[in-house]
């Protein structure tokens, strides 16, 4: 038996009091051993900065586990619980201490499924979540990767910097046509 | 300047469109331009469907470190008793099956009773309750219930057009047992007349689908000389996983 789904609706702008908590962007503390950033902006259509987006980042640990462990609204600092919130600051900007998510169930391929940070956008003036996946750069043997092209798979691929990667999400095309972040569905989800 | 009437226009538009189409629709709309914020943040192309890989078939786990059993309570956590009709709002959070979701994180936040959020960019001249914050969280029981107690928020105005008003809501925020039935949603309350007004409630364009937003009033839930009663179910999208995740 199915039930009709309840449909969402907009975080709004005042998500702020709500939903944010000390440490909800810090899965480990900056500096500890390990420990990268991943950071971006958030975009609209007309390129402009987001400043009123909230993403959450689900991730497996440095092995590729699946992390079932709780902890992250008040975080002890040595537990790594996978999941975090960031809120964009005024110019569009969001960043995550975090470790390095490691190939998941490795063996299950010829090459292991290529890490990838599964990423959940909400903003005011968007009227439901979006779900995209930062791939780590470096594993270009993927199913969806392979599926699109050039400019598509592009939207999908973390760069690297100094302190670990940058990732930013574009939620609406240019006037071409181009640079949408591609936004996901999932089999099974009827979404 | 975009008044209601215009606003109101292009809402019954987009209604008829839809009810001539015959297509049913049970989401929201991620285009719909009566919502103004919504014309440069909504994606243009399709969403990939892909299959839940790696993290994607698992939620995140919240537990009792995360969550203290007075967090349901938004009435008791200023010290003083906030203004505005005292209300309990319960419920149960279902996945696409029916089943209920277990220990899983529930978030709330609202406006006061006057409809004014603590939050600097909210600057209307409606009085700030110092007795009230607005946020509140709580964890699932075994049955999938949650359960909060507060006050009833009141509508407040925002600047889509002017003169526009949101109908009084609740923000909810909800984790199922896979990363994908990931859902933020409003509650409102029964009968309230800027339903047909807000185009945020009207961006579900399906009548029968926007109504799973609104809460019921439930009489078995109201207190004697205490507090009013809502109910309200949630159910999110199916869950990918298999049966074997009921031995986690």
């Amino acid at each position: 038996m199915t039930s009709p789904q309840t449909p969402g609706q907009t975080v709004g702008p005042f998500f702020a009091f709500g939903l944010e908590y000390d440490g909800d962007s810090a899965l480990v503390p900056p500096g500890s051993p390990g420990a990268i950033r991943l950071h971006g902006r958030v975009l609209d259509g007309a390129g402009e900065p987001v400043p009123d987006a909230l993403l959450e980042l689900w991730q497996a640990d440095a092995d590729g586990l699946v992390v079932q462990r709780s902890g992250s609204l008040r975080r002890d600092g040595y537990t790594f619980t996978g999941w975090g919130r960031a809120a964009t600051d005024r110019t569009g900007t969001y960043s995550f201490t975090t470790l390095s998510p490691g190939v998941t169930r490795p063996g299950s391929t010829q090459h292991g499924d290529p890490p990838f940070f599964a990423i959940t956008v909400f903003a005011r003036g968007l009227l439901d979540r979006l779900f995209t996946r930062a791939y780590l750069p470096g594993h270009p043997h993927d199913e969806l990767l392979a599926s699109l092209d050039e400019e598509r798979r592009a939207t999908l691929l973390a760069r690297a910097d100094d302190h670990g990667f940058v990732f930013d999400i574009r939620l609406q095309a240019d006037d071409q046509g181009e640079g949408e972040t591609v936004f996901l569905s999932h089999s099974g989800t009827q979404d | 300047m975009t008044t209601q009437a215009d606003i109101s226009a292009e809402i019954a538009l987009l209604a008829e469109e839809y009810a001539s189409a015959g297509v049913v629709e049970t989401g929201v709309r991620l285009d719909y331009p009566p919502y103004r914020s919504s014309l440069l943040r909504h994606p243009t192309k399709r969403p990939v469907q892909v299959d839940p890989e790696g993290v994607e078939p698992w939620s995140p786990v919240f537990g009792e470190r995360d969550v203290g059993p007075l967090e349901a309570d938004l009435t008791i956590q200023r010290g003083g008793e906030p203004v505005g009709e005292r209300m309990k709002v319960a419920g149960r959070v279902l996945d696409g099956d029916g089943r209920p979701v277990r220990r899983q994180l529930v978030e709330v936040w609202q406006a006061n009773a006057a409809g004014r959020y603590i939050h600097q960019r909210d600057q209307h001249p409606a009085p700030l309750d110092p007795n009230f914050i607005g946020m509140g969280r709580c964890l699932t029981d075994d049955d999938g219930g949650y359960e909060f107690t507060t006050i009833k928020p009141g509508p407040y105005p925002w600047r889509n057009h002017h003169n526009a008003w949101r109908p009084a809501h609740i923000h909810f925020s909800l984790f199922g047992t896979d990363f994908t039935q990931r859902l933020v949603t409003q509650m409102y309350f029964p009968g309230d007349p800027l339903f047909a007004l807000d185009p945020i409630y009207q961006s579900i364009v399906d009548p029968r689908a926007r109504a799973r937003l609104v809460a019921t009033y439930d009489h078995d839930l109201t207190e004697a000389e205490w507090c009013t009663g809502y109910r309200w179910d949630i159910v999110l999208t199916g869950s990918a996983a298999t049966p074997l995740e009921e031995e986690e």
